[in-house]
């Protein structure tokens, strides 16, 4: 059934005819327009496609769209402000926690997901946090490293 | 011709840590990879695949579909009567099957619709009539005298078969105290490139022009397979590659997807956007072949190395792909890394029902390595010897030509090993680490560039363009293509450092075939070596316009005149020179905007200086070398291998980039980490059972031990201010650590990957019974 969904999207509110079986991901990426969630999967498998819905991680491959109605989303492009990366987004370029780039929004979302919940989290934590996120580029070791940055610089912001 | 490269740096822009020229694109969702190139008028792009692994296509009906509403296109293997293969002498795959299917998932038929739901029932109205023919998924099935052939002109499903000797076998053999012939067996291994296939055709027929966009390594290759698949002048083809979510080598030859996406933009006369599945992804290419190799090698009784013979099966798949290329270089990797005087090979790369195995990180030098450094220290066992001791028994001094014609300059090996083996702790540490646990060393190298082109063309193998205009900015014009490695900011520093400016003032535009040069792609670690070189000689064509011009402002001998920091000035002299815009507008003067070129080739010398069937398979520029240690724990119960820790130092010559150069080695070793531990290709009945991300097992963060690297630099006289390559080397030493690890902690050697913990217990319970 269509309806018209009404959530926010990176702060911003929408109005959207979408249809009952529509994913999120697909709502965001196709009809939003923002196409920095990535699909890397057939469904729930490589957190690729992670954004925060009521600032709580979410597999957006396995998430309906109309299940957001009201609730705000954020995506990696909200974590920008005026073209200037959040601390996240820039410890994961200045660490290398990004290599390829195509994990690296829903990794990027994870964990800034953790570091609200957790400023100061423990290398376990943060494994802990990222366990669903698939990376084949880097190993994770430069990943972990972004996020300890992140860690230490987000207050600043 | 004599190679130069350009001496030490000095201008502080290589060495350097840099994040990547391209990095803010990819952490803030910017970066377009494929699919993400979106339009109101693009139509979905669907493949119908082969529910059969192997029959005669008897026919094909596409009318219901073609007259569902909605559907704009639908072809099938009429409209591409010619075959397309990376290798000019091993063509033989249609975009679309033609006469015969050959494994489940062939791509037989494909359709454009306005959407999704539309594509996707247009595929169901599609009648396929298949007579079935017997299938083959071993090699020992596929070779059984009465199997019948994939390939008509392939008899006895034998893509290639190998056989040379080099030095003297039978006297090595001869001359050896100890003998050991073992067998060992690699299961196939896969990409998992985190970005599924997906490529955006679009056909103009007014002017009739191909634009395509595709997730590709290999643009110029695509670009001619597209121009003899679609009959179509290359010309009038654009080949354009985006930001690409990994390659690994899934994508280095043309992929029948991004040619089916031509075909279905042709025939709609429009844009068609096909996407690819995670699980049609894995059926488009096979990974790292499953590997069956029987080793023997012999040694004197102080462990040196007297002759070796490999007989190695490769389970290809069902089209010819990288085949012959990878049953060639497991035999050449047995060279270049010891001092192993005779070397008898044969292999044999056999057709089977499942996706055609392609090219994968470390190509055809990983399960050979699992091979031999599992021999090493079973010999090292044998003999009583340390294995660190027993290799280093057998380094190869540089410079030096080995028996397979290869020239080796630079050879870091001895480092390698010496900082392993301080950093892990091994002489204090080895065999005592208590009940279930042990530490592991191996050794692993790889080649920087193929220096012998797919194609014989006669081209130089790597251009470069630059351009320099009014505004002082400096373009890099490159073919080379970033897959995530950091080409283009090795190309950015490269070209900044020789010309004594900033990052900050260098664009890099890549991969655009209207307006890039040619490169052959990213694929056996060519690109730094070089794409790099030729981008130095780009840049110092153009360094000397503008030192020219500097000197002439400053009345000075251009000898004298060096850029640093963006200023030209008289080396030496205390005047405040002259600023890099001011001798830019000066320059401009005389002829407009500048563009200068850089070209590199390989040197014949490079090719292979011995020749034998196969033998341009091997040579390189460079060999990078690579030792690694392991610490592994197995559990008592599960038998589940834990991997606590890994040292690896790796020669790359020079890190131009030591950020990136880590990152790669990390990566390298962890993927390496997968195929030792739990990462698996498997069929039943042709069937694939681990085409999705949970059941091919990749190692998530919580699997990864903390990886410490150690970067070894050699300076090859050949390389860009001295660089090899650092994105492959690292890979195969991790399998063979994992595995003498575990036999150093359980006093068990599994000589089969994955290390997993069903086989580990059933050799348990075979050692048991014994």
């Amino acid at each position: 059934m269509t309806e018209i969904l009404e959530p926010t999207v990176n702060g911003r509110a929408r109005a959207d005819a979408v249809a009952g079986n529509v994913l999120l991901v697909d709502y965001l990426r196709e009809i939003v327009g923002l196409t920095g969630t990535k699909m890397g999967c057939d469904g729930g498998e490589c957190g690729a496609c992670t954004v925060l819905v009521d600032g709580e991680p979410r597999l957006s491959c396995v998430t309906l769209a109309q299940s957001c109605a009201g609730r705000d989303v954020e995506t990696v492009e909200g974590l920008t402000r005026n073209g200037r990366p959040g601390a996240v987004q820039r410890a994961f370029h200045e660490k290398l926690g990004s290599q390829c780039g195509y994990c690296t929004p829903g990794m990027i979302m994870a964990s800034e997901a953790l570091l609200r919940e957790n400023p100061q989290p423990t290398e376990q934590e943060i494994r802990d946090a990222l366990a669903g996120n698939i990376c084949r580029c880097t190993g994770y070791v430069k990943i972990i490293e972004s996020v300890f940055e992140a860690a230490a610089h987000r207050e600043a912001e | 011709m004599m190679l130069k490269t350009a001496g030490t740096p000095t201008h502080g822009r290589v060495g350097e840590r840099v994040p990547l020229v391209d990095g803010v694109e990819k952490v803030t969702g910017r970066a377009q990879f494929s699919a993400d190139i979106l339009s109101a008028d693009t139509l979905v792009g669907r493949i119908l695949r082969s529910p059969c692994s192997h029959g005669d296509l008897v026919s094909v009906d596409t009318s219901a579909a073609e007259a569902l509403p909605g559907v704009v296109a639908v072809i099938t293997g009429d409209v591409c009567p010619q075959p397309f293969g990376i290798l000019p002498i091993a063509e033989n795959e249609f975009a679309l099957a033609r006469g015969k299917v050959r494994f489940k998932g062939d791509a037989v038929a494909a359709v454009s619709a306005v959407d999704h739901q539309t594509a996707e029932r247009a595929l169901g109205l599609i009648k396929l009539e298949i007579r079935e023919l017997p299938a083959y998924f071993t090699p020992d099935d596929a070779r059984a005298r009465d199997a019948i052939d994939l390939h008509a002109e392939r008899p006895g499903n034998l893509e290639r078969e190998v056989h040379y000797e080099l030095g003297d076998v039978a006297g090595g053999f001869e001359a050896a105290d100890v003998i050991l012939e073992e067998t060992f067996h690699n299961a196939e291994v896969t990409h998992v490139q985190m970005e599924p296939n997906a490529t955006l055709a679009e056909y103009d027929p007014e002017r009739d022009r191909l634009t395509v966009h595709s997730c590709t390594q290999v643009p110029y290759y695509l670009h001619r397979a597209l121009a003899k698949v679609m009959e179509m002048d290359q010309a009038q083809i654009r080949v354009i590659k985006p930001f690409i979510g990994g390659g690994f080598g899934a994508r280095t030859d043309a992929l029948n997807h991004e040619l089916i996406a031509g075909l279905l933009a042709r025939a709609a006369g429009g844009k068609v956007m096909m996407k690819l599945s995670r699980e049609e992804t894995y059926l488009t290419r096979g990974g790292r072949p499953e590997t069956r190799m029987r080793l023997k090698v012999g040694v004197t009784g102080d462990g040196r190395l007297t002759a070796c013979a490999c007989e190695t099966v490769q389970t290809g798949g069902a089209y010819a792909c990288y085949g012959i290329i990878t049953v060639l270089y497991n035999g050449a990797f047995l060279n270049s890394i010891y001092d192993l005087p005779a070397i008898k090979y044969d292999g044999y790369r056999v057709y089977t029902n499942m996706p055609a195995c392609t090219a994968m990180r470390g190509h055809g030098g990983v399960n050979v390595r699992f091979a031999f450094e599992s021999m090493m220290d079973l010999i090292a066992g044998r003999l009583g010897i340390d294995p660190f001791e027993l290799r280093r028994r057998n380094l190869l001094t540089a410079p030096t030509e080995t028996i397979n014609g290869v020239k080796i300059n630079t050879y870091g090996l001895p480092q390698c090993l010496d900082w392993v083996e301080q950093a892990s702790g091994w002489r204090e540490r080895a065999g005592k680490l208590g009940p279930d646990r042990g530490l592991g060393v191996a050794c692993s190298h790889y080649i920087t560039g193929a220096p012998k082109p797919v194609h014989w063309t006669g081209e130089p193998h790597a251009t470069v363009n630059l351009k320099l205009d009014f505004d002082a900015s400096v373009t890099i014009l490159t073919g080379a293509a970033d897959i995530g490695q950091g080409s283009s900011t090795m190309l950015t520093q490269t070209v900044a450092e020789v010309l004594g400016v900033d990052l900050g003032r260098i664009r890099v535009i890549a991969n655009d075939s209207a307006i890039t040069p040619k490169d052959n792609g990213s694929y056996s670690s060519r690109v730094t070596f070089m794409c790099g070189n030729a981008a130095i000689e780009a840049a110092t064509r153009l360094r000397e316009i503008l030192v020219e011009a500097a000197a002439a402002k400053l009345d000075a001998d251009p000898k004298d005149i060096d850029c640093t920091d963006e200023t030209f000035r008289v080396v030496g002299s205390q005047d405040p020179g002259l600023a890099f815009k001011e001798v830019v507008t000066e320059a401009l003067i005389a002829s407009g905007t500048i563009t200068t070129k850089g070209n590199f080739s390989a040197p014949p010398e490079y090719q292979g200086t011995v020749k034998f069937r196969g033998s341009a398979v091997g040579p390189s520029m460079a060999y990078s070398y690579a030792a690694a240690a392991v610490e592994v724990t197995v559990d008592e119960i599960t038998s589940k291998v834990t991997v606590d820790r890994i040292w690896v130092a790796m020669d790359c010559g020079f890190a131009i980039n030591p950020l990136a150069v880590e990152g790669q080695i990390q990566g390298a070793v962890w993927m390496g980490l997968g195929q030792a531990l739990s990462e698996e290709v498997q069929f039943q009945n042709g069937l694939p059972v681990h085409a999705n991300i949970l059941d091919y097992r990749v190692p998530t963060i919580k699997d990864t031990p903390p990886i410490e690297v150690e970067i070894v630099e050699t300076i090859d006289p050949n390389g860009p201010f001295g660089a090899k390559e650092a994105s492959e080397g690292a890979i195969a030493c991790i399998s063979p650590a994992v595995a003498n690890a575990v036999a150093n902690a359980i006093g068990l050697r599994l000589r089969e990957t994955p290390l997993s913990p069903d086989r580990i217990m059933a050799a348990r319970s075979k050692q048991a019974k014994a």
